[in-house]
């Protein structure tokens, strides 16, 4: 049994529209997304804008309602309604992509980092300051930052902030959604760092949402790429870097820039021929609905969405 | 041969905090050729922004010092009008924040349609409209007919910031300002966009100045580099000795602090301290002193300047001499990406 278990996921957003606000149709933002993740593991969900990570995250926590799938995260079903229960929903955090506009500019650090565990835990007032103050010190800020309102922060430090809200309940999975997207590469490197830290530290295990691939191969140990919905290839960081299989992950890895100024014709030349490639060999990877197929194995860690066979 | 076409003279744009005046971008002297892309890279709140909104003239309550000639003539202190006439033709800026750049109550297709209209008069409405799409389309995005007729609320942010690029590079302009251009965007996305800004300046002699935090796509884009610190440049070189041998402390630690693509490395590197804000900079001596507590102090410059190590390669303060990483040893400290 694994520690978190997704299974033929499936997110539909309706399309409204005409005379008395019908549903005309759905938007499938999820459409039949299956992986399970390891405790203490990193997990990558990749993918072009709109391919439904975030989508894909906000129904793990229970922000999205599910359209059908299972969410098993220790062996319990999180989408059956029995087990809504408050334990599961404090086992699971989400860390939000935007560090300036995810805090509310109102409230005191204080607020923020104790607003989860008002709602989960009784504390005096005594005894929630120590717990803000612990936290704020295990991210690397001065426990007098308690007082402080977000605008005092920069960005990395308000990401930090970000953080000792998502950890405050010990949580035991975080869904990190684009964590460092908005931050310069100094202040990225600190959230980073900080992040594999805990990990270690608390035995986290993250579902890391980022369209950054330097940072993916940084951080994941597994890696899942999405296409509109769909999943087109899954498996171990070498696996996707290294033996990229579907076309759509070529693309995507081939549009990496490369740091090496000296690189600059050779890339250029790599990724005209994964251009051509995509193009000549579209319709072997999706179907005539422009969707990917099904997942099929092609070793014990590497899953590719390939026509089935015969 | 290269052609000059912006020349920065001792620029210095001061915000007022309060009752003083505080310089954002802080002396910086640059020149930006025909045909080349100048990349801007730095921390952030370094004064990236702020150099490129005063070449655009779009600093409404800064003070502004210095010269900013192009194609010879100084836009620092021509009149309003002649100025607006400039932008969005002559030369055009791809904004950071793609929402505060949008008319929310215009229809994309007509907010394009108006920056053409300044340009190229004779062209019919049905012209119009066509180039409107098909510059929808050149910045790849779906059904460019549909969303012609779309308020810019009802895009993603990706979609937004692409609308930006298609009105900035509607014109051709011959100097193009992108500020973190595909910062929101996803990695092919981003390639398509650059690769539509290295067409324009391949077909058109287009001057670039790309500002970024990526230095994948500085590596990839840019001819030369500004690497800037608190309001000044610390150091400017082509882009292979910038990446190959790149000198000045922060540089270094900022080439140091990227995820490497290439093997996996445990801990990456983290620059300590923070920027400090506008009104506590320091001002006197190396301003990146205080991020490099283990070096001796001693090895800086009372008022540092821009050194010419090699033709063209520019380092302020002499402090690089003596600057290692705090988990290295002195002796082999001096290597770039390679
Ligand atoms: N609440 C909603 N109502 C209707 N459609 C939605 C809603 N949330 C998401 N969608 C749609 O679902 C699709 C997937 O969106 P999602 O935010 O999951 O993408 P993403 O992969 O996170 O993209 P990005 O990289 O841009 O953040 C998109 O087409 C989006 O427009
Ligand atoms: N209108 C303004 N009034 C006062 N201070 C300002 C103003 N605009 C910018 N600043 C300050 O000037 C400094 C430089 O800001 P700028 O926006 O140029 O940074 P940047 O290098 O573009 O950073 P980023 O990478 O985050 O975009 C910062 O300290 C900022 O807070
Ligand atoms: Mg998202
Ligand atoms: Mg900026």
């Amino acid at each position: 049994m694994g520690f978190l278990e997704v299974e033929d996921l499936k997110v539909y957003f309706p399309i409204k529209g005409g005379l008395f606000n019908r549903t005309l149709g759905n938007i499938k933002a999820v459409d039949g997304v299956s992986f399970s993740i390891e405790q203490g593991k990193t997990y990558g969900l990749v993918g072009e804008s709109g391919s439904g990570k975030t989508t894909t995250g906000r129904a793990i926590i229970g922000l999205n309602d599910i359209t059908s799938g299972k969410v098993l995260f220790e062996g319990k079903d999180l989408t059956s309604k029995k087990s809504k229960t408050a334990s599961v929903r404090k086992d699971i955090q989400m860390i939000f992509q935007d560090p300036y506009s995810s805090l509310n500019p109102k409230k005191r650090v204080l607020d923020i980092v104790a607003e989860p565990i008002r709602n989960f835990e009784k504390l005096s007032k005594q005894e929630e300051k120590k717990r803000v103050q612990e936290l704020l010190e295990m991210v690397g800020l001065s426990p007098e930052s308690i007082l402080k309102y977000p605008h005092e922060f920069s960005g990395g430090q308000r990401q930090r902030i970000g953080v000792a809200r998502a950890i405050a309940l010990k949580p035991k999975l975080i869904i990190a959604d684009e964590p460092v997207s908005a931050l310069d590469v100094s202040v990225q490197a600190q959230v980073l760092n900080f992040m594999q830290d805990i990990q270690k530290e608390l035995n986290l295990t993250y579902l890391f949402i980022s369209h950054d691939l330097g940072v993916v191969k940084h951080m994941c140990d597994e890696i899942g790429i999405m296409y509109k919905g769909r999943y087109v290839e899954q498996g171990t960081k070498q696996d996707i870097f290294e033996n990229p299989q579907h076309i759509y992950t070529k693309r995507l890895v081939a549009a990496i820039p490369d740091i090496d100024p000296r690189h600059r014709a050779e890339q250029k030349q790599f990724r005209e021929d994964v251009q051509r490639e995509y193009e000549q060999s579209y319709n072997d990877y999706f179907d005539s609905e422009g969707l990917a197929y099904g997942l099929q194995s092609v070793s014990d860690t590497h899953l590719v969405a390939l026509p089935e066979k015969g | 041969m290269s052609e000059k076409l912006l020349e920065i003279k001792n620029l210095k744009t001061s915000f007022r905090i309060k009752d003083d005046y505080y310089a954002a971008v802080d002396d910086v002297t640059l020149t930006l050729n025909k045909n080349e892309v100048l990349g801007i890279v730095g921390e952030s709140g370094s004064g990236k922004s702020a150099l490129a909104f005063s070449v655009m003239g779009l600093h409404n309550r800064a003070k502004i010092e210095g010269n900013i000639l192009f194609k010879d003539q100084d836009i620092a202190n021509i009149s309003p009008a002649k100025l607006n006439k400039l932008r969005g033709d002559d030369m055009a800026m791809i904004f950071q924040d793609p929402l505060t750049a949008l008319n929310p109550l215009m229809i994309v297709g007509d907010q394009i349609s108006e920056t053409l209209l300044l340009h190229k008069k004779n062209m019919s409405q049905k012209q119009r409209k066509d180039r409107v799409i098909s510059l929808l389309d050149q910045v790849g995005i779906p059904y460019p007919e549909h969303v012609y007729n779309q308020f810019p609320h009802e895009l993603s942010g990706g979609m937004r910031q692409r609308v930006i690029i298609a009105i900035a590079i509607a014109n051709q302009p011959e100097l193009l300002i992108a500020d973190e251009p595909t910062t929101a965007l996803d990695v092919t996305i981003q390639a398509q966009i650059l690769d539509l800004i290295k067409d324009l300046k391949d077909d058109m002699n287009t001057g670039i100045i790309l500002i970024t935090h990526d230095l994948g796509v500085v590596a990839e884009m840019a001819d030369r580099v500004a690497v800037m610190y608190a309001g000044q440049i610390v150091e400017i070189a082509d882009v292979h000795t910038l990446f190959e041998n790149p000198l000045h402390p922060y540089t270094r630690s900022l080439l140091n602090s990227v995820p490497n693509t290439q093997e996996g490395q445990d801990k990456l590197h983290v620059i300590q301290g923070i920027v400090p804000s506008l009104s506590k900079l320091p001002r006197e001596g190396c301003r990146f002193a205080a991020r490099m507590p283990w070096i001796d102090e001693s090895v800086h410059e009372e008022n540092p300047v821009l050194h010419e190590i090699k033709p063209g390669h520019f380092v302020r303060c002499t402090c690089h001499k003596h600057f290692y990483f705090p988990d290295e040893s002195k002796e082999d400290s001096n290597h770039g990406v390679s």
